[in-house]
């Protein structure tokens, strides 16, 4: 029925990928998309919350955050106002190993986008009226996080899963670290690691490659070097190796979360197709796959039970969530536990494999249809160094996997008694 | 380009052929929601909804889950006030199974008792989840104030109480009334042949009776009787301040230009419920007076587009310690100067630039687009969402300075309050 099959010709690869180096070290990557008359720039620096001091940690989300209220060069209002009326969108964020910029406008308003990206990032003002009503908005926002059992959870899985690592700190802080830092720590941060080097563009749209390098030398090729700090790099612990299991009670809650889970691997990791192409049996396929099908078809317990896999360059994470009543909690844990020995013991039969494949490469014109899919799935692809034909070769990489390398992956990250266990909400026995 | 097809059945039937992409997103709309139910069943259509996944005796349980997925596919389901819908967005050449499992559990869902009850354990768990969050308990609170009869007065997931008593007679017989095909509309949008999708569709469908639905009429409540204060308190270090005020339909003639208002006042929406892409408000008029100033966190508010009249909210995040009537008198204060004074040129130009931008991202996604033409139709009629533009286009100073004097009236309106009653102790 379809009138243009599927064809490679459709995905993001290095013919039909533009690739820039400005002299500065900035690369520029961009796809030409006129499906649509809109544009996705997405920029990323390769430093974020793991440089932070542990007494200021959430300084590098502070700083990120203040890169949108005002520059030397344009007021607060001024910038909003631009952005806004154009229906654009800007925004600046950090995470555990980057800092990110992300617009999205109409293809007429491109410039605009890389104008005032390129004046967040070099030229904040960090005026201290926006450094204080930006401190009392973040407090609030951990004000909320702090009555958010999901998220509570998630803090206490990092906790014990990274132990003294930076990754088991939350990235936008804690109460006490937001209200350590002040202008003098911003301004430190911003000069030791926003610079040029490491920053990776890429720009998906109704806009051709030539006219993005056009728009990345106008506004970043004059951003010179500046001598770096280098950035701290901190080992990865082990895995744990008995149960560690940690609960916070939250009072007036009537639901529990519960992660439970352990390190998978990393984004180039020879075991990272398997682990997602498992983790898509164990907890995604369908209504959420074999945890789903034990924990809310079969035994109503959750609303919802999944497992996901987050991966990138040093390390990555395996686990189970799940959201449930406190009289079942323990019931729900053994039933998790019990199909994470089963996923690791027994290969995962043929057609569970064959489906799980049909899946995963059934869906990718579907993660490749809008400008943001496409742009990060070329950041993907660089960042990582994958190559640029990486999609192109997406299908046999995944039916290179086989039922023995994902039970060999498995036992490699995933025991069922070692295992980090944690949750958030209306103490058991309530 | 829209085209709207009709089977002897009633089933309509709304195409748009997209060929940038191999892929078709097909959603299935069934006009009921929590407009349709009866005090005692809050939370039957949802409920039903729910039950629409655990099988029929062609599509088993489990193997029912796992046709879409196996074939590359996405899909679920959301139930609404006045909805319900099911989608499937998947590679172009799987389409016939989108097509032949929605026509089959239109029909012939099972409704096996001993599903339902694990079935009612995963919806109160839904719910318990919903209720860890203050602003569930301030929006049950807030709907329950602001209507006297409608059913819009309850939440979607229904009451507790409902939850733990409605029977499996209830939950079929809502079922048999509601899925029928002159209460149906099929949205399909993406690479295919209108012609024959239609050939393929009409063998589905044709063979199931186009019943009438039994339902009792709903009588709208127009203005709020008179202005309401509530107050919910729960754990947390934060308050959460909602007013309401009675929104028209999103058919009336006044409902575009209230959101162009709402634009202004608290930054543009993009209406889509599945995603496509925002605009952030910082330069509304109520951001600037209010976050601005240090008065509250954050500011939003949004219309939602319904059958009835609902309701248009504006809701804060703000400090315990703010004092709370100081921020109704700032968004009091706002809201008058906009009633009374120019709104510029500019003003309305950015709010259509913005629209036109909301529009745009929405278009990317071929999901989004089968969304709104069935999303459309079921509130009004299904080119609501071709002409959106235009009519944003055609919104005049006038038609905005009247809506506002109409619908904003700080003698009709709900004025609820989360106030938090401190933090628990944890690590």
């Amino acid at each position: 029925m379809p009138n243009n099959p599927s064809n490679s010709s459709q995905i993001p690869n290095s013919e039909t990928i533009s690739q820039f180096q400005l002299e500065n070290g900035i690369h520029v990557l961009s796809y030409e998309n006129n499906n649509a008359d809109t544009v996705y720039v997405i920029g990323i620096l390769t430093n974020g919350g793991d440089q932070d001091p542990p007494e200021k940690t959430g300084l590098a989300h502070f700083t990120a955050n203040l890169l949108s209220r005002g520059t030397r060069n344009i007021s607060f209002n001024a910038f909003h106002s631009q952005i806004e009326a154009a229906g654009a969108n800007l925004a600046f964020s950090s995470s555990s190993r980057s800092t990110w910029f992300r617009g999205k406008a109409l293809a007429e308003d491109t410039r605009l986008i890389f104008k005032l990206a390129a004046d967040g990032l070099r030229n904040p003002a960090f005026q201290d009226v926006y450094i204080e009503r930006l401190r009392r908005q973040l407090l609030a926002g951990l004000a909320l996080r702090d009555q958010d059992t999901g998220e509570i959870a998630s803090l206490l899985f990092d906790k014990h899963l990274f132990q003294d690592h930076p990754y088991a700190l939350p990235v936008d802080g804690y109460m006490r670290t937001i209200n350590n830092i002040d202008r003098s720590d911003i301004l430190h941060f911003h000069g030791s690691f926003y610079s040029p080097r490491d920053l990776i563009i890429v720009v998906s749209g109704a806009i051709n490659g030539e006219s993005v390098n056009q728009l990345a030398q106008e506004y970043f090729s004059d951003w010179d070097q500046k001598e770096q700090v280098t950035p701290s790099i901190h080992p990865i612990p082990p895995a744990p190796t008995t149960t560690v299991r940690d609960h916070t009670f939250l009072e007036g809650k009537s639901q529990s979360d519960l992660i439970l889970g352990s390190f998978g691997p990393s984004r180039t990791s020879e075991d990272y197709m398997p682990a997602v192409i498992g983790n898509n049996i164990l907890g995604q396929f369908g209504l959420m796959g074999r945890i789903g099908r034990s924990v809310r078809t079969e035994s109503g317990l959750a609303y919802f039970a999944s497992s996901s896999v987050s991966s990138w360059d040093d390390a990555g994470t395996w686990d189970v969530s799940a959201g449930v009543n406190p009289i079942n909690m323990g019931k729900a844990i053994n039933l998790i536990r019990e199909e994470i020995k089963k996923f690791t013991i027994e290969n995962v039969t043929s057609e569970e494999l064959c489906n799980t494949k049909s899946h995963l490469i059934g869906r990718m014109p579907m993660a490749l249809e809008t400008n943001a899919g496409i742009a990060n799935a070329i950041l993907t692809m660089h960042r990582f160094d994958l190559g640029l034909d990486y999609y192109l070769e997406y299908e046999d990489r995944i039916n290179a996997v086989t039922p023995e390398s994902i039970r060999l992956t498995a036992q490699k990250y995933l025991h069922p008694d070692q295992l980090v266990i944690t949750s958030a909400g209306p103490d058991e026995e309530s | 380009m829209i085209k709207k097809h009709t089977l002897e059945n009633g089933l309509t039937v709304l195409t748009h052929e997209i060929h940038h992409a191999p892929v078709v997103s097909h959603w299935t709309w069934y006009r009921v929601g929590s407009r349709n139910e009866l005090p005692g069943k809050t939370g039957i259509s949802h409920w039903v909804e729910h039950l629409q996944f655990k099988g029929t005796e062609k599509y088993p349980l489990n193997v029912l889950d796992a046709e879409i997925s196996k074939a590359g596919g996405m899909w679920n389901a959301m139930t609404y006030l006045d909805w319900t819908t099911y989608y499937e967005t998947l590679p172009a050449d799987k389409i016939d199974i989108a097509i032949d499992l929605e026509a089959d559990r239109m029909i012939n869902s099972v409704f096996d008792p001993k599903e339902i009850e694990l079935e009612r354990t995963v919806v109160i768990s839904e719910r318990e989840g919903n209720e860890n969050e203050p602003l569930f308990r301030l929006s049950e609170a807030m709907r329950s104030a602001a209507f006297s009869h409608h059913p819009y007065s309850h939440e979607v997931i229904g009451e507790m109480a409902d939850l733990q008593t409605i029977s499996r007679d209830d939950l079929y017989a809502h079922y048999k009334n509601y899925y029928t095909p002159s209460n149906t509309v099929i949205a399909v949008a993406g690479d295919f042949n209108t012609d024959q999708l239609l050939t393929r569709i009409q063998e589905a469908y044709a063979h199931i009776p186009g019943n009438v639905v039994q339902s009792q009429p709903i009588e709208p409540e127009l203005r709020i009787e008179h202005s309401k204060q509530i107050e919910v308190e729960g754990p947390g270090d934060t308050v959460f301040m909602e007013i309401s005020y009675r929104a028209p339909a999103a058919a009336d003639n006044d409902f575009i230009p209230l959101m162009v208002l709402d634009s202004l006042l608290t930054g543009p929406s993009s209406l889509s419920m599945v995603g496509g892409g925002s605009v952030s408000n910082k330069t509304s008029r109520l951001y600037q007076r209010l976050v601005e100033t240090d008065l509250v966190m954050s500011i939003s508010g949004g219309l939602q587009t319904t059958i009835d009249p609902y309701l248009y909210s504006i809701l804060v995040i703000a400090s315990p310690d703010q004092d709370t009537n100081l921020i109704l008198s700032a968004i009091e204060k706002e809201i008058y100067e906009v009633c009374q004074n120019a709104i510029s040129d500019e003003d309305i130009s950015r709010a259509k630039k913005q629209a036109r931008a909301l529009f745009a991202y929405g278009s990317e996604s071929i999901t989004n687009q089968a969304f709104w033409m069935g999303y459309s139709a079921m509130f009004s009629e299904p080119n609501w969402f071709e002409n959106y533009l235009k009519n944003i286009s055609r919104v005049t100073r006038d038609q905005i300075h009247a809506v506002a004097q109409k619908y904003l009236d700080p003698g009709h309106r709900v004025i609820g309050t989360y106030q938090p009653t401190g933090a628990s102790n944890h690590a």
